[in-house]
């Protein structure tokens, strides 16, 4: 915008080429909106035109060169001025000149490193995004193009489970076990709950999901707790020698993977939190930390692999050992 | 064979109950009742006391069955002990309603039956969630309290 009369001005546009086939990835904003943005993983290229539209014709824009950027950052609420980049990849499109019309230029960042997955939460938000600036005196023009970045791992080589007794002496003795300490985002949680020592008058227990964010370090270190899940798995007083089963799918929570010390910035952690209410509404807890990690998505099978999925799914709700499909029939 | 595209949500192996354990009495009875409110002493001096009945199976408690007479005040004297010494955020008593031990009511004051009843469900209720307290039950005073004939108030405080 010029001080004298209308000055010549631009639109920009940023297109990926792929973006017809590209699979896209909702994304909750600062703001709790959840939109859509292309998905990309660590290593892909990313490439696509920037088109410069002139807003007046007949007019030239005079510009100090015209470049695009693709961005990675993390950036701390509570201090928003600094932006911290740990991806920062420029191209130049055009040197300092003018433009008669309206152009498009083309761009290719190559096999970018995308090390972190994008995340937005309470109070830190990581972000990627192509940013394309043309270059003016008093103002630059730009135009930010904002994707989403999800890490995959695949099944982890240990995969312990987790299993302890807890209690409290001569009132409450427990022991309890998860089937493994590293589930996948789509997993289910199976474990037990099993009572040595009932000397309180227990009213129902159920199992917490809690989100952990972490932001700063040293001394101002902030956490911010969220429960994400609150599933009841026992309505009742149990007695000593009781087993209580745990099935909790986890598909059905909004959950992130695991991010530990992400660019020394920021940790995502989660916990299984077990609670015990008396009928005093006293609260027993055991808090237990789980990593989660994000599966690759598997293609789609055959019409009869899903019946054989659906009916192993139900398969608990009579006798286990009995209903195994002709398939299964080898196991124990 | 397990088809690893499934997730496995059989249950995990666990020791099946031992029937004594699944069709006997559960270890955490503890039942207190307070009750029998009697009027006591002459004059101005009056005061009412009510019998605390516990029955209990917890091994904590010396006797499973035990029976004693106390009055308001020693309430207050447990919930002070307990908010010393203990860990615990104590439950609220009734009312100490001063206003009734004032002269010229229409009523009986602090002998009038409905206040009298609402009192004793007060103290009931207080007394049954201290007892149920894990950490209040290691406290010597919760023990003398319920199980004592009479409150040793030059007792030494600790644990059980």
């Amino acid at each position: 915008m010029s001080f004298f009369g209308f000055g010549q001005s631009a639109d920009i546009d940023i297109v990926l080429n792929d973006a017809e086939t590209r699979k896209k990835a909702e994304h909750k904003s600062e703001d709790g909106r959840k939109d859509k943005y292309f998905l990309f993983y660590d290593g892909e290229t990313v490439s696509g035109k920037v088109n410069v539209t002139l807003k007046y014709s007949g007019k030239r824009l005079e510009h100090n060169g015209i470049k695009i950027e693709f961005v990675g950052q993390i950036e701390l609420y509570y201090d928003r001025g600094n932006h911290h980049e740990f991806v920062s990849l420029v191209k130049d499109l055009a040197r300092p000149g003018e433009l008669t019309q309206s152009q498009t230029f083309d761009f290719e960042f190559t096999h970018v490193e995308k090390p972190y997955e994008s995340y937005t939460g309470q109070n830190v938000k990581l972000r990627y995004f192509l940013r394309a600036t043309v270059g003016r005196r008093l103002n630059d023009i730009s135009k930010e193009l904002d994707i989403v970045v999800h890490t995959l791992s695949t099944y982890p080589e240990l995969n312990s489970s987790i299993k302890m007794e807890v209690g409290i002496e001569d009132c409450l003795h427990i022991e309890f076990e998860y089937n493994k300490s590293k589930y996948h985002l789509k997993d289910v949680i199976v474990g037990k709950i099993y009572f040595l020592l009932v000397r309180i008058k227990i009213k129902h227990m159920e199992i917490d999901i809690i989100k952990r964010e972490t932001t700063g370090t040293g001394p101002n270190v902030y956490h911010e707790n969220d429960t994400m899940a609150k599933y009841e798995i026992m309505d009742g007083a149990p007695v000593r020698g009781e087993s209580i089963p745990i099935r909790l799918f986890l598909a059905g929570y909004e959950m992130t993977p695991t991010m530990r010390d992400i660019n020394k910035k920021f940790s995502v952690r989660y916990y299984l939190n077990l609670v015990l209410i008396d009928e005093e509404e006293r609260r027993y807890f055991k808090q237990q930390e789980i990593t989660l990690w994000r599966k690759g998505d598997i293609v789609r099978k055959s019409m009869s692999h899903q019946a054989i999925i659906a009916s192993q799914r139900f398969e608990g709700s009579s006798n286990p050992e009995k209903s195994q499909t002709p398939s299964n029939a080898e196991e124990g | 064979m397990t088809d690893p595209a499934v997730a496995d949500t059989r249950r995990l192996n666990s020791k099946p109950q031992d029937l004594t354990d699944a069709y006997g009495p559960p270890s955490n009875f503890l039942e207190i009742d307070v009750y029998d409110p009697q009027i006591v002493g002459v004059g101005r001096n009056r005061y009412t006391n009510y019998e605390v009945r516990m029955r209990t199976n917890l091994p904590i408690f010396k006797l499973k069955d035990s029976c004693v007479r106390r009055r308001y005040s020693d309430f207050e004297w447990l919930k002070n002990e307990l908010e010393r010494d203990s860990k615990i955020v104590v439950p609220s008593l009734p009312g100490k309603a001063l206003k009734r031990q004032l002269p010229f009511r229409g009523d009986e004051g602090l002998f009038e039956e409905s206040f009298i009843e609402e009192r004793r469900s007060g103290l009931e209720q207080f007394i049954n969630r201290i007892a149920g307290h894990p950490l209040a039950q290691n406290e010597r005073c919760l023990h003398m309290f319920l199980q004592d004939e009479s409150i040793d108030r030059n007792y030494i405080p600790g644990k059980v």
